[in-house]
């Protein structure tokens, strides 16, 4: 199962393509409904998710990327069933989550585990480090041997970098980045075969941000982990992912490797969303051909028809508004990789801007 | 990698941007918690440990232990009947006999306050617990559940919660009780009525504290690992929102000993001849102006009492919050 | 929105700057129970009309601290300023009776926060918020107010500026209710503009649009801009000069193209060193190693001594004295030379 590359510094991403699918999301979707009026009845709904699919490879890094009220953070969450879906499945190990019982359902969990983005809400204050690594073998008795507990907390503080006589302290007398350590320890007590992090280094300093970054990609070397890299910051998301899924408005426009993404995007909101990075590099001020999209981004209650990135697409044409494009292998210049655009041929010859 | 410990200015300088001063206050902690790493700590453990640092823990302390024991065997401080009236020094001023003075009825005050501990204590304690108790479960069910059940138990709590103290108590303690009634059975009519009358005041305090804690990522994060609703509760939701419960039960207490009295004086409360400070404090109103001292004593063994607990609650609140340990 | 290079036209020539804002050997600090927090140890900093001066930090580092003591805002108690010298235009601010230095703040110096859903008033349209400044410091009438508020809505590009005037802080989105916090900080034609974090909390595509804007109206009020930021990427984009702070000082101070270039304090190198790489794809992320200090202790000589792998005894104990690397370039480092070459 686990990633047989154990060496230490690679400078070629590995490849994880002969690695076998071992989660699969097939049509995702979660409407969360608006209640209005005196009877609270439901007006509306919020369109969070819709139609997502994509799979995940043992041992790579799926990064998620978009914009606030793409629904990256809620796909987090249904990936944990944190959330029941409104539609779809989700196939780990050839089981669908979606249709097991809770008993069954709890046992799953030891597989997918989570990392949450605030180091400051997601651990509970009134508990030791102690407690707060180990609450995992209390909800999971038979994981780890009671004896052997503490051990096991402290083997796994050393893991992340933490010194294990700290084992007593409470969060708040740790920093962001030693409480996301924290976190992720929690997240890796019970040897899951999936993380989901959902923004884990955004609330984070730079210099402490890349120290985190560290730890999660020795501990995926070292433990063959899966990732689901939630992220809005795109430099990070590079650096760390395998494969680059870019969301907009509940929806998944392109995925593909991370080179397919950010060299040759095909999606004009992918486009837009690299170009729209600031560059820390004075020099290239003025020279960088810079794509701004005019305006927010529309309410997911009630998005726009036909393709969700019309209103502020440049290539949008009458049949944007009409038909909703697939999501589907589609020329890059060079290869093919998923995109959800009508245009990618003109997106790419032209690599036209507004 | 070692990292030097750090901690956030919780309780630190009040900024507009609390963010910029991450580093504040930190590195006091290395002192204390150096090589502790093979003793296993918990959050009561600790509280207890910080408890008894605290003199006001301590003041606290003597002063309920005082009251039990004068609650248990008042003899022990006097020897007195309080039930022995003299009415021929009735209202009499404190003097070296009768260092409280004697009532309108020429009964010994001092016996009387002292006798009169067990039931105020009583009723008070059983009400204060019994309200906790109902109420803090109801509210962790309505607040984490949500939904109908938070619906349904939030109208009850409403019509509880209209329902004015006295006639509430009268109607449902007219019903209840019985002619010859003992001395246990009136207290605990008496604590009933309180506890069905006060429950919703706690029930709406925790609910609302179940809501501001349950959005927290360490409560999703819990439900992540699979955790039953019973321990996402109990082990995550509880310790975070009781301490608004803790500090406004204690101040209950003292409520609760003077609605006592008010029941007494409309009859259907404690009669005599139980002695309570609550039936003192009512009949001393009368004669406030003539008598002062019949009031005087009776409401400070009350409020002391009632400091005494309000004390001890804001302890064990401060205690069990780790963030504000007086290092 | 268009972002017009000839906008910069407007900019003062070399030599025709005039100084707007000088602060000299600020310090500031804060008393709780805990003890003394020394939040800003001795910064100096200027600033020119026309000029982009980002201060670069990060959290703890004293940059929210240093622009909330140039505006005024700091809450005294707890905040103390032992030491130092806010001058704007030649008068010191520190020593203005609190009427004066009312009349400056707002008029004279604003500024625009993190937060804007925060620093708007929910219960007021925005229009109402917007004309209030008109009607307390220039005395406008009602509606005379209400037209400037429209102004400056659709300065900031605010569509249907005249239907939503009236609407609520709630009913607009996030770029837009920070577009509605610069209208409101340059309604009265600052000289000094202080924007703090003024996208962080913005999705990429719509911080620069607002980053446009800042730009655009810093060009055409020919403002001093002072940019606090953690943001080596925006800091890029649009600073002139950047002051770098750590731990309550400023560690190195240089033009943006010097500063990238050549980083000359150990520091800065390193976190320009954090940022990910598309070379260093799969190689581990340089990480300046440890943690800010605390500023109740701050650690004696450079305070950066302890994460610093330059650091000698010589750092330990004293506090670098500035060294000029080059014009406008100096770092407060005792081995400046040696990390500038490399």
């Amino acid at each position: 199962m686990a990633d047989p590359t154990g060496s230490t510094t690679s400078t070629a991403p590995t490849s994880h393509d002969d690695a076998p699918v071992i989660l699969r999301a097939q049509n995702l979707t979660k409407h969360y409904p608006i209640k209005g009026g005196v009877l609270r009845r439901t007006v509306g709904h919020v369109r969070a998710l819709e139609d997502v699919s994509f799979d995940l490879r043992a041992g790579e890094t799926l990064g998620v990327v978009g914009e606030s009220g793409c629904g990256k953070s809620t796909l987090g969450r249904m990936l944990m069933r944190l959330e029941e879906p409104t539609g779809g499945r989700l196939e780990f190990d050839g089981v669908d989550l979606y249709s097991l019982g809770r008993r069954e359902m709890r046992r799953k969990r030891r597989d997918i585990q989570i990392v949450f983005q605030d180091p400051y809400t997601s651990l509970n204050p009134r508990k030791t480090v102690a407690d707060l690594i180990g609450e995992p073998f209390d909800v999971h008795p038979d994981a780890v041997p009671r004896a052997g507990r503490r051990r096991r907390v402290q083997e796994l503080m050393e893991l992340v970098g933490l010194s294990p006589e700290h084992i007593n302290r409470y969060p708040h007398q740790f920093s962001g980045g030693q409480r996301q350590r924290i976190g992720i320890a929690r997240g890796i007590a019970l040897n899951p075969k999936i993380l989901v992090c959902d923004e884990p280094v955004s609330a984070l300093d730079v210099s402490v941000q890349a120290q985190v970054i560290n730890v999660m990609e020795r501990l995926q070397r070292e433990l063959g982990l899966a990732y689901v890299f939630i992220a809005h910051d795109l430099s990070v998301v590079r650096h760390i992912a395998d494969r680059v899924a870019v969301m907009y408005l509940g929806r998944i426009v392109e995925l593909g490797t991370e080179d397919e993404i950010y060299e040759r995007p095909t999606h004009p909101y992918t486009r837009a969303l690299l170009s729209a990075v600031p560059v820390p590099d004075p020099l290239a001020r003025g020279t960088r051909q810079e794509i701004k999209l005019q305006g927010d981004v529309p309410s997911p209650a009630n998005p726009p028809s036909g393709c969700r990135f019309h209103t502020r697409c440049w290539l949008a044409r009458d049949v944007c508004s009409t038909d909703e494009p697939q999501l589907v292998e589609r020329n890059d210049g060079r290869g093919e990789h998923r995109s959800a655009c009508h245009f990618t041929e003109e997106s790419v010859s032209g690599r036209t801007t507004p | 990698m070692t990292e030097s410990t750090n901690s956030r200015p919780d309780s630190g300088a009040d900024l507009r941007h609390p963010g910029e001063l991450e580093a504040v206050a930190g590195g006091s902690a290395v002192a204390v918690a150096g090589a502790d790493g093979d003793r296993v700590r918990s959050v009561t453990g600790d509280a207890w440990r910080e408890l008894r640092r605290k003199p006001l823990f301590w003041v606290s302390a003597v002063i309920i232990v005082v009251f039990v024991v004068m609650a248990v065997a008042p003899g022990l401080f006097t020897s007195v009947d309080p039930r022995e009236a003299v009415l021929s020094e009735a209202s009499k001023t404190p003097d070296g006999q009768n260092i409280f003075g004697r009532d309108r009825q020429g009964y010994d005050i001092y016996s009387r306050c002292i006798y009169g501990a067990r039931a105020s204590i009583l009723v008070g304690l059983l009400a204060v617990i019994g309200t906790v108790i109902i109420g803090t479960l109801l509210g962790l069910v309505a607040g984490y559940r949500g939904g109908l059940i938070d619906s349904v138990l939030g109208r009850v709590a409403e019509v509880f919660f209209a329902l004015p103290l006295l006639l509430g108590a009268v109607i449902i303690l007219y019903t209840i009780q019985g002619e010859d009634d003992g001395y246990f059975t009136i207290v605990l009519q008496v604590s009933l009525v309180l506890v069905v009358l006060g429950w919703p005041n706690i029930f709406r305090l925790l609910r609302s504290s179940v809501l501001q804690v349950k959005p927290n990522d360490y409560v999703q994060a819990a439900r992540a690992l699979g955790a039953s609703p019973t321990r996402i509760s109990f082990s995550h939701i509880l310790p975070n929102a009781i301490g608004p419960v803790i500090v406004v039960s204690t101040i209950n207490l003292g409520v609760y000993i003077s609605s006592e009295a008010a029941l007494s004086f409309l009859g259907i409360g404690l009669r005599p001849p139980t002695v309570s400070w609550g039936v003192m404090i009512s009949q001393a109103t009368d004669s406030m102006r003539s008598a002062p001292h019949t009031l005087l004593f009776p409401a400070l063994f009350l409020s002391l009492a009632v400091l005494g607990f309000i004390m001890l609650g804001d302890a064990v609140r401060d205690a069990l919050d780790p963030k504000s340990k007086s290092r | 929105m268009t972002t017009s290079m000839d906008s910069r036209a407007d900019r003062p020539r070399p030599g025709e700057t005039d100084r707007l804002l000088e602060v000299k050997d600020l310090h500031v600090e804060f008393h709780s129970r805990e003890g003394v927090a020394h939040a800003i140890n001795g910064v100096d900093l200027h600033l020119d009309r026309g000029e982009t001066l980002a201060v670069l930090g990060e959290s703890g580092s004293g940059k929210s601290v240093t622009a909330q003591a140039i505006m005024g805002i700091l809450d005294m108690p707890p905040a103390v300023i032992p030491r130092g010298q806010i001058l704007f235009q030649g008068r010191d601010l520190l020593t203005m009776k609190p009427r004066e230095r009312r009349a400056v703040r707002g008029a004279e110096i604003a500024m625009i926060f993190q937060d804007a859903l925060s620093s708007l008033n929910p219960v007021f349209p925005v229009g109402w918020q917007i004309a209030e400044m008109f009607r307390q410091h220039r005395g406008l009438n009602r509606s005379d107010a209400k037209a400037q508020a429209i102004r400056l809505m659709e300065l900031v590009n605010i569509p249907a500026a005249k239907e939503r005037v009236n609407a609520y802080p709630h009913q607009f989105s996030g770029g837009m209710r920070q577009r509605i916090m610069i209208a409101m900080a340059v309604a009265l034609d600052p000289k000094v503009l202080i924007a703090d974090e003024p996208t962080t909390a913005l999705d990429v595509t719509v911080q620069a649009q607002v980053m446009d804007l800042l730009k655009e109206l810093q060009a055409q009020f020919h403002m001093g801009l002072i940019l606090i930021t953690h943001d080596l990427g925006v800091v890029a984009d649009i600073a002139d000069r950047i002051n770098v702070m750590y731990g309550g000082s400023i560690m190195e101070s240089a033009d943006v193209r010097d500063l990238y270039a050549h980083p000359g304090h150990p520091y800065t190198q390193g976190l320009l060193d954090s940022i990910p790489r598309l070379d260093m794809k799969g190689q581990e992320l340089y990480a300046i190693k440890g943690l800010p200090p605390s500023l109740m202790r701050m650690p004696s000589g450079c305070p950066f001594h302890p994460r610093c792998a330059h650091a000698q005894d010589v750092c330990r104990s004293e506090f670098p004295p500035r060294v000029e690397l080059g014009p406008r370039h100096e770092s407060a480092c005792h081995f400046a030379q040696e990390v500038v070459r490399g």
